[in-house]
């Protein structure tokens, strides 16, 4: 059995690492590329979302290469994503591809479900076996969202701002091979101290800018047009309101096992726009810009992919959500267009407008 | 006497406007850019170059082809169209709230408040709130574009288009023309589809108060100019100069730009001697199979974009 799954950001490290500690051979997609995306756009309905396409590609692409397993994430609630395995499992099969598909569906509170899952992929398994590649996939996820983290805080500071790509792309790349939780641990104060040693700009205040919106493209550089590097080298602080642990740790873990109340905070903040569940991040996006109001960030940016239901509703709830608190909200709908002229010019305006405004303040 | 240059090349037009130090309006220009935008940058220099005598101090260019006419010119500034039209705007007419601009290929909606943009959004996917929604429509009326807007104010009763979408807005208009309606009443129709649709696209959740200024190419028809105003309930100003905007925002930036660093890194009109051509080539470095262009002046590659990573950064 070779096994494989979508991309999505940097989910592949731990995904894999966790898989093949199970003793499974795993087929990591190619990267995402333009051929990843046409041959998705080719084979998927046309009215789908982005990440159905990109999920395509991606499969298509590891069966090329020798997959026959595919593990897919799945879903309840109004986003489309609960049918995307169910979807692409069919498209697959009209392309006369050979594989099977495994859909993890979300706990509930089930975990005989998950078991019965688990067994399909590797039999009869040991719990502490289970447990152990549970562990050291979560140290690898932990470490590949920190060094993105730190490489957000750390670009708009530089005197030379391409290197913390740099630094960011070489931490994946030590985290991947990563043998031991211990080796991971020590590869991780690597990365940091060399991210400490870059040259800065002393002196300087970034604007900072939060990113809201879908999942998917909030976390895949392909389909945001790396709007962290772009922001990050244009001088502004980025962070993300999503990364893959949180989001984890708020929908898979049972409640007493989380560490923080975050999804709670979230909602609180959302409740004087929107006060229940629309699906996907809808209600996410609306909570995490009042909540990056009160942090004091200068402005939001949310990104969604076109036709996407739950973060049309939040898009429509934003503006007054914008006005209320005086934070610049700006919505970008990602789909699969790779011009990126008029993206920047959206970006640079925006950047222009925050800059524009906080000058403006210090004035008063 | 100082003056600033403004370059603003678009996907329809290539504008350029000179400033003096009073940000007041000396020249100005327009040029259809017909998809060659080298050539109407070397056309407009050539054109402007012998109607100025004043000393260049400061250039800035806007515009889809911003960073290529940076190049050519040595611009000091190159800056997006939206905060080069918000500038402008707020230099014409101080105290602007709201700029509508409806240019040929996209169409955006500026608000200010105390002179600082607050807020601002473009069209995405749609063009039937654009200016080649007009042209097309005009083109198969049969109507030269420039009477449109006064045949549109000489309607008695607007016909209701579909204005969702510019081939829905085709399909409903023949249907109307079919049924006998006059052209007059047709075309305020068209005009007040467009500003429905560019009110429901691009105004979207925006909070419009006056003064409200519309520029842009499709500022010079007074068909829809009247079809916003009745239709925002304000009076509406299109400034003497809408068709070169952003231009002139763009040289008010210049006129900052060299203010702050103290000289210019304008290459001067003989810039137009010099042969400058693009190439481009497909680099297969990996699957990503980016466009690369190459701008040259003469034999000597300028600038490079188009790629993905780092590799062809350097020139």
């Amino acid at each position: 059995m070779k096994v494989t799954f979508p991309h999505m950001g940097t989910m592949s490290i731990p995904v894999k690492s966790m898989l093949e500690e199970l003793g499974l051979e795993v087929v990591v997609p190619p990267p995402i590329t333009k051929r990843t995306l046409d041959l998705g756009v080719k084979h998927s309905p046309e009215f789908a979302c982005l990440p159905l396409k990109m999920n395509v590609g991606n499969y298509i692409e590891a069966l090329e290469q020798g997959a026959d397993t595919i593990l897919m994430g799945g879903g309840v609630g109004p986003c489309r994503f609960g049918y995307y395995g169910e979807v692409q499992e069919e498209i697959l099969e009209g392309l006369g591809y050979d594989f099977e598909m495994i859909i993890l569906e979300p706990l509930q509170g089930d975990w005989k479900e998950l078991f019965r899952t688990i067994k399909l992929l590797v039999g009869n398994i040991a719990i502490t076996k289970i447990r152990s590649a549970w562990q050291k996939g979560w140290a690898k996820a932990k470490a590949v969202d920190k060094i993105n983290r730190l490489a957000n805080q750390t670009r708009p500071y530089l005197l030379k701002r391409s290197q913390a790509s740099e630094v960011y792309e070489e931490g994946l790349e030590l985290i991947e091979q990563a043998e031991t939780i211990k080796d991971v641990e020590t590869k991780l104060s690597l990365i940091e101290e060399e991210f400490n040693n870059l040259d800065r700009n002393k002196n300087f205040e970034p604007l900072k800018v939060g990113l809201v919106g879908e999942i998917y493209v909030v976390l895949e550089p392909f389909t945001n047009l790396q709007i962290e590097k772009k922001l990050g080298e244009m001088g502004v602080l980025v962070d993300k309101s999503i990364y893959l642990t949180d989001w984890i740790e708020g929908h898979i873990f049972p409640s007493f096992l989380r560490q923080d109340q975050k999804g709670k905070k979230v909602k609180e903040a959302a409740q004087p726009y929107l006060n229940h569940f629309v699906g996907g991040h809808g209600l996410e996006s609306v909570g995490e810009t009042v909540l990056y109001s009160q942090k004091g960030y200068d402005g939001v940016i949310q990104l969604f992919p076109f036709t996407c239901m739950p973060e049309i509703i939040a898009e429509s709830i934003l503006p007054t959500v914008s006005r209320d608190l005086n934070l610049p909200v700006l919505s970008l709908t990602m789909d699969e267009h790779t011009g990126e002229a008029g993206y920047v010019t959206r970006l640079e305006a925006f950047i222009d407008l925050l800059k524009r405004k906080r000058r403006k303040e210090v004035v008063i | 006497m100082k003056a600033y240059m403004g370059v603003d090349v678009g996907s329809v037009s290539t504008n350029i406007a000179i400033i003096n130090q009073d940000q007041e309006i000396l020249e100005k220009l327009y040029l259809r850019t017909q998809g060659q935008p080298i050539n109407a940058i070397k056309k407009g220099l050539m054109e402007i170059k012998d109607r100025v005598d004043y000393e260049i101090s400061g250039v800035g260019t806007t515009g889809s082809a911003r960073q290529l006419a940076g190049v050519i010119i040595g611009a000091d500034t190159v800056k997006n169209e939206i905060t080069a039209h918000a500038v402008a705007a707020s230099t014409v007419v101080p105290g602007v709230q709201t700029v509508l601009e409806i240019g040929g290929q996209d169409s955006k909606i500026i608000v200010l408040r105390d002179g600082v943009v607050v807020d601002f959004g473009m069209n995405t996917v749609c063009a039937a709130g654009t200016g080649s929604f007009l042209d097309q429509q005009a083109s198969r009326l049969n109507i030269p574009i420039e009477e449109f807007g006064g045949l549109a104010l000489q309607a008695n009763a607007p016909v209701r288009i579909a204005g969702r979408c510019s081939v829905f807005a085709e399909s409903d208009m023949i249907h109307k023309q079919q049924l006998g309606h006059n052209v007059e009443d047709i075309i305020a129709g068209l005009s007040q589809a467009l500003v429905k649709n560019y009110l429901n696209n691009v105004g979207q959740g925006k909070e419009i108060l006056g003064p409200v200024i519309f520029q842009g190419g499709v500022a010079a028809n007074d068909g829809i100019k009247e079809a916003f105003e009745k239709e925002l309930g304000l009076e509406v100003i299109v400034p003497e100069y809408y068709d070169v905007m952003g231009a002139i925002g763009s040289a008010v930036l210049a006129q900052e730009a060299v203010n702050e660093k103290g000289r210019t890194d304008f290459k001067g009109f003989d810039t137009t001697d010099f042969n400058y051509y693009a190439s481009s080539f497909e680099c297969e470095g990996c699957s990503n199979y980016c466009e690369v262009i190459n701008i040259y002046q003469d034999d000597e590659v300028i600038a490079r974009w188009g790629s993905k990573c780092p590799k062809w950064e350097a020139v």
